[in-house]
């Protein structure tokens, strides 16, 4: 059933696929217009799933366009104005997600795997026979040789 | 009939694949040569039967043979031939067989141009290979036939979704599956050599090609994948960090890292046991982009469980495959010993810094991506990962990356002089720091990280020449002189030298995405929208039928100071079939820049939405991708992978003697 709806939604969401961002839902003031914009970018569409609302031509997507516009104008915050679509929708609509005790692992994954393999070449490397090229320095007569081969390479 | 053709084939194919799988694997366990040479012939075999029922299901398509259920789903007759033919690995189950398909093609090669390998290995090798076509036959044949009837036929298809009938998405997944299944070579051989217990240089050597010639294929998949996303979707995104896209980037970040780990097996004989693992992993990597892709589960966990057949039998699959392969490497990697030792700072540890931050890039993304989910199933949140994220986390871990391609090919094999290659590559300093001062001066101190990715682009590009010039001697030697070394030098160097040039172009493009210009307007006819000094007037809207849609096809014309630049026809096609709009948008591009532009909506009294972009050297980043691939098949072109590569060492003991006793 759920698939059936989403499926629905889907064919919906395609067949009226409007564009993102509509002339029509901009607001006047340009400044309150670019916080829109940077803020809708970091909002996932729901129906689409793999675009952020700002790109979306879901018509779900309008309506956060337009609520978010709507929170700005009433004189949100920018966190406010987010809050107030994560209250509605749910964490899963931002595209970033919060850190909390839920997301550490995702959050401190990266590093911690970083640090964990650095450690671990480190320790690979060290416990290695170590490479010890005891080379004598070349014979006063080797290093002319040497110089001549040189000079032979470079002509 | 010939459906059915199709279908015997297929089940002919599984049972070749078990013989393939088995008979080889006996033979070289007890020394009989007779049953090594099975799986050369098998192999050829099951390539042949996979073959015609490919082609058995492409005539069901081009034919539009609606008494099957799989053409019905997915065809329609008023679909271009193009598009009936492509139609094929457009859905599921037909992509499956594409899959077994290309795997077939690969086994065949294999089959056909291993004569110079021992005979053990090669029999170990295409058994492996049956035992993965094995898995998949079985899969298609159980869960997801493509050749089933219904009766009556149906008067017609559903047709295709109108968003895969392009020919940039027509040959993407031909390319990717290319590419995924090109690693299983790699998964074939690291496995015959984990049962062997022995990997060498030669082993390297062989291995290496096809990793190569893999991932050439897969840049390609990849690159084309992103420029349909760039130019279908309407506004200019080439990357969205979606499920979907990073289930085909992780195998190409390992396959990244396995070709740079296979030349220190290869040349210094050691970083064996790594090697193998990472061909273990690309391949396994592959496996669960196919399947996860394919599946559903990325979206819901819930959409997985709806066919719990199909479920049930990838994750049997793939824990076969994965635990199956980890196992054995778990048990035989432990007796595979390194040889060459080097200091940490050298080629080699260089190499193993690249694999170091390749691999956590990838698990980097592997977590991202299935964090979602991980946390459905433990009943967690709900949320969503998105590219905020992978640009905090992925991007830092690739800059040490980037900034190591420079120095890595000026460091000496075995002890290194870093302080000497950094001072060797004065050059690369000077390129980088007028990159970075002409962008910040160009973008009027535009965002600091993007001007300072222009420098990442600069020094990567300089290191790579002045790599070259050191190893021909340029201005050092007399010019003949370099020309002479510049014509010898190996190709698998200029492999190197182009495939890192394509990075720093790619660099360059992801960078310069920070400054598109965008404008969004709705336009009468006859009136005009501004973006980045270009003027866009749209001159008129005409309604024009196609094949199996009707387009709205609008002229508009660009000009610039004036003067007329060109003129540019983008449309919204609505497909009546699929009740479905699509935007084919207008990119007039100069290799330097796109002007990117799109349809949108009427209000029916002759205004149109007009969205424009100006987007600075994006088309850089897919031909970065295409000159890395060549880089890639500059490689492959190399001497070395012609010649003596059946030079390993002889091997004592029973092994290689003809079983004349059995």
């Amino acid at each position: 059933m759920r698939r059936v709806a989403f499926a629905i939604m889907l064919l919906l969401a395609l067949g009226l696929r409007a564009f993102a961002v509509e002339p029509a839902e901009r607001l006047a003031d340009p400044a309150l217009e670019s916080r829109a914009r940077a803020i809708s970018a970091t909002l996932r569409c729901l129906v689409c799933q793999n675009e952020s609302i700002d790109d979306s031509g879901a018509s779900l997507a309008h309506d956060i366009r337009v609520l978010l516009r709507e929170r700005l104008l009433a004189g949100d915050t920018d966190v406010q104005a987010r809050q107030a679509i994560v209250d509605r929708y749910g964490d899963f609509v931002l595209l970033d997600p919060p850190v909390k005790p839920a997301t550490y692992l995702l959050w401190f994954g990266p590093a911690g795997m970083l640090l964990a393999s650095l450690v671990g070449t480190v320790v690979w490397l060290r416990r290695r026979p170590v490479a010890t090229p005891s080379v004598a320095p070349l014979t006063p007569q080797e290093q002319v040789r040497l110089e001549g081969l040189l000079r032979e390479a470079d002509c | 009939m010939i459906t059915e053709l199709g279908h015997f084939a297929l089940i002919l194919a599984l049972c070749v694949s078990l013989t393939q799988s088995l008979v080889p694997l006996i033979g070289a366990a007890r020394g009989n040569l007779a049953w090594m040479a099975v799986g050369r012939n098998a192999a050829l075999v099951q390539f042949a039967l996979v073959a015609l029922a490919m082609a058995a299901l492409m005539h069901a398509y081009v034919t539009s043979d609606f008494s099957v259920v799989n053409v019905v789903e997915n065809s329609h007759t008023d679909k271009p031939l193009l598009y009936r033919i492509t139609g094929v690995w457009g859905n599921h189950e037909g992509s499956m067989v594409l899959w077994v398909f290309m795997l077939g093609v690969c086994s065949a090669a294999l089959a056909l141009f291993s004569g110079n390998l021992p005979p053990d290995l090669r029999a170990r090798v295409l058994a492996v290979q049956g035992m993965i076509a094995t898995g998949f036959l079985l899969f298609i044949l159980l869960t997801s036939n493509p050749f089933l009837r219904t009766w009556p036929p149906a008067a017609n298809g559903h047709g295709l979704n109108p968003v895969l009938q392009d020919p940039g998405l027509a040959f993407h997944p031909p390319f990717l599956y290319l590419g995924y299944v090109g690693f299983s070579v790699g998964f074939a051989f690291a496995v015959a050599a984990l049962i062997e217990g022995r990997v060498d240089a030669a082993w390297a050597r062989w291995v290496r090609p096809w990793t190569l010639a893999s991932w050439c294929a897969l840049t390609i998949g990849i690159a084309m994948g992103s420029w349909w996303a760039y130019y279908t979707l309407g506004w200019g995104g080439w990357w969205f960090w979606d499920p979907v896209e990073n289930a085909s980037f992780m195998p190409w970040l390992v396959g990244t890292a396995l070709i740079h780990s296979s030349i220190v097996v290869e040349k210094r004989d050691t970083m064996k046991s790594w090697t193998i693992l990472l061909a273990i992993i690309t391949f396994s990597l592959s496996l669960v982009g196919t399947f996860l892709v394919r599946s559903g589960v990325l979206t819901s966990v819930h959409s997985f469980a709806t066919d719990p057949a199909r479920g049930t039998f990838i994750l049997l699959l793939l824990v076969v495959a994965i635990g199956g392969s980890l196992t054995l490497y778990a048990v035989r990697a432990p007796s595979l010993k390194g040889g060459g030792l080097f200091a940490p700072v050298s080629r080699e540890g260089a190499l193993v810094l690249n694999n170091l931050l390749l691999s956590c890039g990838c698990a980097t993304v592997l977590l991202g991506t299935l964090y979602p989910l991980f946390l459905d199933v433990v009943g967690g949140p709900k949320l969503s990962v998105g590219f905020p994220f992978f640009n905090r986390t992925f991007v830092p871990l690739m800059v040490p990356i980037i900034l190591a391609v420079g120095i890595g090919p000026m460091l000496s094999w075995k002890r290194g002089d870093l302080l000497g290659a950094l001072q060797r590559l004065g050059a690369a300093y000077v390129a980088a720091a007028v990159a970075v001062m002409v962008a910040f001066y160009v973008t009027h101190g535009g965002p600091i990280l993007a001007v300072l990715g222009f420098g990442l682009a600069a020094w990567t590009g300089a290191a790579v020449v002045v790599e070259w010039a050191e190893r021909v001697r340029l201005f050092r030697a007399p010019a003949a002189d370099s020309l002479r070394r510049a014509i010898h030098l190996p190709r698998a160097a200029y492999g190197m030298s182009f495939a890192h040039f394509g990075l720093a172009v790619s660099i360059a493009g992801f960078s310069a995405s920070a400054f598109d210009v965008e404008a969004i307007e709705t336009v009468r006819i006859g009136s005009d929208l501004k973006v980045a000094g270009y003027v866009l007037r749209l001159a008129d809207v005409q309604r024009l039928p196609g094949p199996n849609y009707i387009a709205d096809d609008a002229t508009v014309e660009i000009s610039r100071d004036g003067g007329l630049v060109a003129v540019v026809h983008p449309e919204r096609r609505f497909f009546p079939l699929q009740q479905q709009t699509t935007s084919e948008t207008a990119i007039r591009t100069n290799l330097l820049s796109d002007l990117y532009v799109a349809l949108g909506e009427s209000d029916d009294a002759g205004n149109w939405t007009l969205r424009a972009y100006w987007k600075p050297l994006v088309p850089w980043i897919w031909m970065g991708a295409v000159i890395m691939a060549f880089g890639g098949m500059v490689s492959l072109s190399d001497r070395r992978w012609r010649i003596g590569a059946a030079a390993r060492a002889r091997r004592s003991g029973p092994l290689l003697q003809p079983a004349a006793g059995e």
